[in-house]
């Protein structure tokens, strides 16, 4: 473990946390965007990310120049997500929340084994090109692996192009009052069906970038990959503000930010509690604080 | 017409031919001596506790526990911890600590002290996760399992973590899994029809009413979590010793998924639903796994066919949610009372049908124009 | 009543699930006229609005818009036909700005010239929103919503406006100053159907009156000879 006195320490340990932030913040978004407008905690973004990585590997393998492959694997996704929204989500709209909640479920199981069908269970290497892995080494113990400077990058073009379509488009702000009020939005001629299409779509869209970086991080993608990141979503959600883009953001980054820390100052024995920490935090928000950071929600207490 | 009391002969009668039949089958399968259909047995046995057991929480109280195998894996792990054989614990777990390095114990005392531990770490966690609501406790229950699974990953001093916890001693025989599975059904059935059950089911249906009279709901809900967590971690303990090697990788996701499609599929709150449930899901999952390996049509080869049962059981849940929520029985329960009353009315209408004199249809000028 | 009907509404009976709410109710709203739709609680006021609405499918009956049918047709393309409802309780995006709020009312035009219009009418109309612009909606007072959502409905230049007890929740002189501006539209030639339980404010208004009660019709009349009427002071028991 490094000293932590020396500012080369915290330097790595920010970019680390940025570049994971990033991610998480990419993959959050999505989550809340659906839950926003449907109600629904969207078991199956995490499939969408595996099937973006898997549509992006089959890109590669044919050949394909690598910005077109990230585009690829990122229009996959989108419209994975369009048609989850058709198929699975649109026949239950409305039912109690446990319904949705295990229909998602059933999305989520049925595409993990759909690509353990057609991939089989092994992990595959993603060969990612060498601008995305390059570690750059400044010198010293500072080693700033390159992924972390174009997550943070992408992050911030993609979040700040939504902040923008949110805030100053008609259509961005039908879907903000759409999640916030379905019956009034309706009232004014807002058509329900058309925005939720557009918050998967986006949503997707957002996890399918997301798990470029996530990819080039871990370096091999396999039919469960997806699993992991969509928890960690909802709990990036849950600590920000559970149902809000600006909540899954702030959670992003801070969940980022709270398993670097941890990582780095956990003792080597414990560390592998790592992740049980991170969803006893979680539980621990839930009871005391349950609309997160950003307070808006207050869950039911019966 | 027959009456009410040969309706109630025939539902005895009913019982008995059941009683008869089960007895039947299990003799049948312990001494017939084919092995596969006995292995599918004993894992109905288990499966029908954790069904039986999640329903009686989440059926009656309506609330989501989606961490349920956590339990079942505490269970398992702590009841194998005990029983382990006192010179295998010290090849297979070197670093476990003293007081339980040198002990063994038998069957019965590990499984229900396994069944314990699950009860006292539900009443922990269900004192706060409880309290929440609608997808937030189904969340948080999410994260007990996760939380579950990265603890005994780690814990390699009592469980080896990711290897394979091998040399359980096999003590999970028929008998043992039919003695429990009758007890849980029994306790969920006699739960059901309690001042207890019947308040919880009254506050699932209508919260804000049962709290108006003054129900304490949390602490019945807890109550349910419990028991529900005892059973969970004897099936878990059970297992255990049926299939006497493991790895957290069993008690995680998919089995989550397996135990709650089948409880959806029986109903959710009911108990017969949930036998029936889980016997039928079995049946499917059986077949689909039976072809996984693939599977020739004409000339054709198609497979290995992975995860076939599993895309099975999650096409099977969206059918459901789309077009039968309440499964095959909501939350009722097949009544013999009900059974007897179908039989007699399809036995009367053929009787009537055969024996009736026919009538002459009626003249049209008689009638009054 | 000049030319034909704006809103029709033959023989409508709606019901929410078992439950009755309306039993075969008939009622026409002119152009230019105020309309009052009275009644207790639990009437069926608030469900004949969202049968208009096409909130509520209703078991028998039709709703005419202009002659046209529009019964089970989706809300929002009803509110694209110009019948815009400010729902009880206001119904504002709480978490949106006041001037957020004022633009998706103008939804339905995307006309950007129009909506720039609006805004500036719905703002001479109500200048306490004028301050409150970039005010999230949430912190508003009751009265200032019940005008932001009167305002959002008038940005969208609604043919038929249908409001769903504007009095609701109000102090007295906030109701004065709410019916004032209704008072308003109403000489500016706006059609407007009005749910209230007020009955004494919305008879003031109106030109007519329909009175409901337990989902059947049981007084129609002018509303000058409604004021007097004394059925009408018994069903509404001390108000």
């Amino acid at each position: 473990m490094q000293a932590l006195s020396s500012p080369e320490f915290w330097i790595q340990q920010l970019i680390n946390a940025l570049g994971l932030g990033s991610q998480y913040a990419l993959m959050a978004v999505g989550l809340a965007m659906v839950f926003g407008v449907m109600r629904l905690i969207n078991f199956a973004h995490g499939t969408v990310m595996m099937a973006s990585a898997y549509i992006g590997l089959l890109l590669l393998q044919q050949g394909m120049p690598f910005p077109l492959v990230a585009l690829g694997a990122i229009a996959g996704a989108a419209a994975l997500g369009v048609l989850m929204e058709r198929i699975a989500y649109r026949p239950v709209r409305g039912a109690p929340d446990v319904v949705l909640l295990l229909n998602s479920f059933a999305v989520a199981v049925l595409l993990e084994n759909v690509a353990i069908l057609l991939f089989s269970p092994r992990s595959r290497p993603f060969p990612m090109p060498e601008v995305l892995t390059r570690v750059f080494h400044p010198g010293g113990n500072l080693f700033l692996p390159s992924i972390h400077l174009w997550a943070f990058g992408g992050a911030l073009l993609a979040l700040g192009g939504l902040g923008l379509f949110v805030t100053r488009t008609r259509l961005g702000l039908a879907m903000r009052a759409a999640a916030e009020n379905p019956t009034a939005a309706q009232l004014l001629g807002i058509e329900i069906g058309k925005v939720t299409v557009l918050a998967f779509a986006i949503g997707s869209a957002m996890a399918g970038l997301a798990v470029l970086f996530w990819t080039a991080h871990v370096g091999t993608i396999n039919p469960g990959m997806g699993f992991e990141p969509v928890l960690k979503a909802f709990v990036a959600c849950v600590i920000g503000g559970f149902g809000t883009i600006p909540g899954a953001v702030l959670g992003g980054y801070l969940l980022g930010a709270l398993e670097i820390a941890l990582q780095g100052l956990l003792p080597a024995g414990v560390v592998g509690y790592r992740d049980a920490l991170v969803y006893g935090i979680l539980i621990l928000i839930l009871l005391v604080r349950p609309g997160g950071v950003l307070g808006y929600l207050e869950a039911e207490r019966v | 017409m027959i009456g009410p009391s040969i309706r109630r002969e025939w539902s005895w009668a009913l019982r008995g031919f059941l009683v008869l039949l089960l007895t039947g089958a299990y003799l049948a399968l312990d001494r017939g001596g084919n092995a596969y259909l006995q292995r599918l047995a004993i894992l109905f046995l288990i499966n029908l506790m954790l069904v039986v057991s999640l329903n009686l929480f989440t059926g009656f109280t309506g609330v989501f526990s989606l961490g349920h195998i956590g339990f079942m894996a505490l269970g398992a792990y702590a009841s194998a911890i005990l029983t382990l054989p006192v010179n295998q614990k010290a090849v297979n777990l070197p670093d476990l600590p003293a007081p339980l390095a040198s002990i063994a114990l038998p069957f019965l005392p590990a499984l229900i002290l396994g069944g314990l531990v699950a009860a006292i770490v539900a009443l922990l966690i269900g004192i706060p996760v409880l309290r929440l609501s609608g997808h937030f406790v189904a969340v948080a229950t999410l994260g007990f399992l996760v939380i579950t699974r990265v603890v005994l990953i780690n814990a390699e001093a009592f469980t080896r973590g990711t290897r394979t916890f091998t040399g359980v001693p096999p003590f999970t025989t028929m008998g043992w899994a039919a003695m429990w599975a009758l007890l849980n059904v029994y306790i969920a059935w006699r739960l059901k029809h309690s001042p207890l059950g019947l308040r919880l089911i009254a506050a699932r249906d209508d919260p804000w009413a049962a709290k108006s009279v003054g129900v304490s709901i949390g602490q019945m809900r807890l109550l349910a979590f419990g028991i529900s967590a005892f059973f969970t971690g004897i099936a878990g303990g059970l297992w255990a010793h049926f299939l006497t090697a493991f790895s957290p990788n069993a008690f995680y996701f998919s089995k989550t998924f397996e135990i709650i499609v089948m409880m959806i599929v029986g109903g959710m709150g009911s108990v017969t639903g949930s036998i029936l449930g889980t016997l039928l899901v079995m049946a499917a999952t059986e077949a689909l796994r039976n072809l996984e390996p693939g599977l020739a049509v004409g000339s054709l080869t198609i497979g290995p066919l992975y995860g076939l049962s599993q895309i099975g059981l999650a096409v099977l849940l969206m059918l459901l949610m789309t077009f039968r929520r309440q499964g095959l029985l909501g939350d009722h329960e097949l009544r013999f009372e009900a059974i007897a009353e179908r039989l007699e009315r399809w036995l009367t209408r053929r009787k009537t049908a055969l024996e009736a004199p026919r009538v002459r249809k009626a003249d049209p000028e008689l009638k009054e124009g | 009543m000049d030319g034909p009907a704006v809103l029709e509404l033959r023989n409508l009976e709606a019901a929410y699930g078992a439950i009755r709410a309306l039993h075969g109710l008939s009622l026409t709203l002119g152009p230019g006229e105020v309309v009052a739709l009275l009644g207790p609680n639990g009437a069926g006021k608030t469900t004949t609005l969202r049968v208009i609405s096409g909130l509520l499918r209703p078991v028998r009956g039709q709703v005419l818009y202009r002659g046209d049918e529009i019964t089970g047709r989706p809300p929002a393309t009803i509110a694209r036909l110009g019948i815009i409802q400010c729902p009880e309780g206001r119904q504002i995006f709480k978490n949106l700005t006041v001037r957020e709020n004022l633009i998706l009312g103008g939804y339905r035009l995307r006309d950007p010239a129009r909506e720039r219009r609006n805004l500036e009418r719905a703002l001479d109309l109500f200048p306490m929103l004028k301050e409150r612009l970039h005010h999230p909606a949430g912190l508003l007072s009751g009265g200032q919503q019940q005008m932001l959502a009167i305002a959002r409905a008038l940005m969208a230049d609604p043919e038929v406006l249908l409001l769903d007890e504007p009095s609701l929740g109000l102090a007295p002189r906030v109701v004065e100053e709410v019916f004032e501006a209704l008072a308003q539209l109403k000489a500016q030639g706006l059609t407007m159907l009005i749910v209230e339980q007020n009955a004494e404010k919305a008879l003031e208004i109106a030109d007519r009156a329909y009175v409901l009660e337990a989902g059947r019709l049981v007084l129609a009349d002018a509303a000058h000879r409604l004021r007097e009427n004394p059925d009408l002071i018994r069903i509404y028991l001390g108000r």
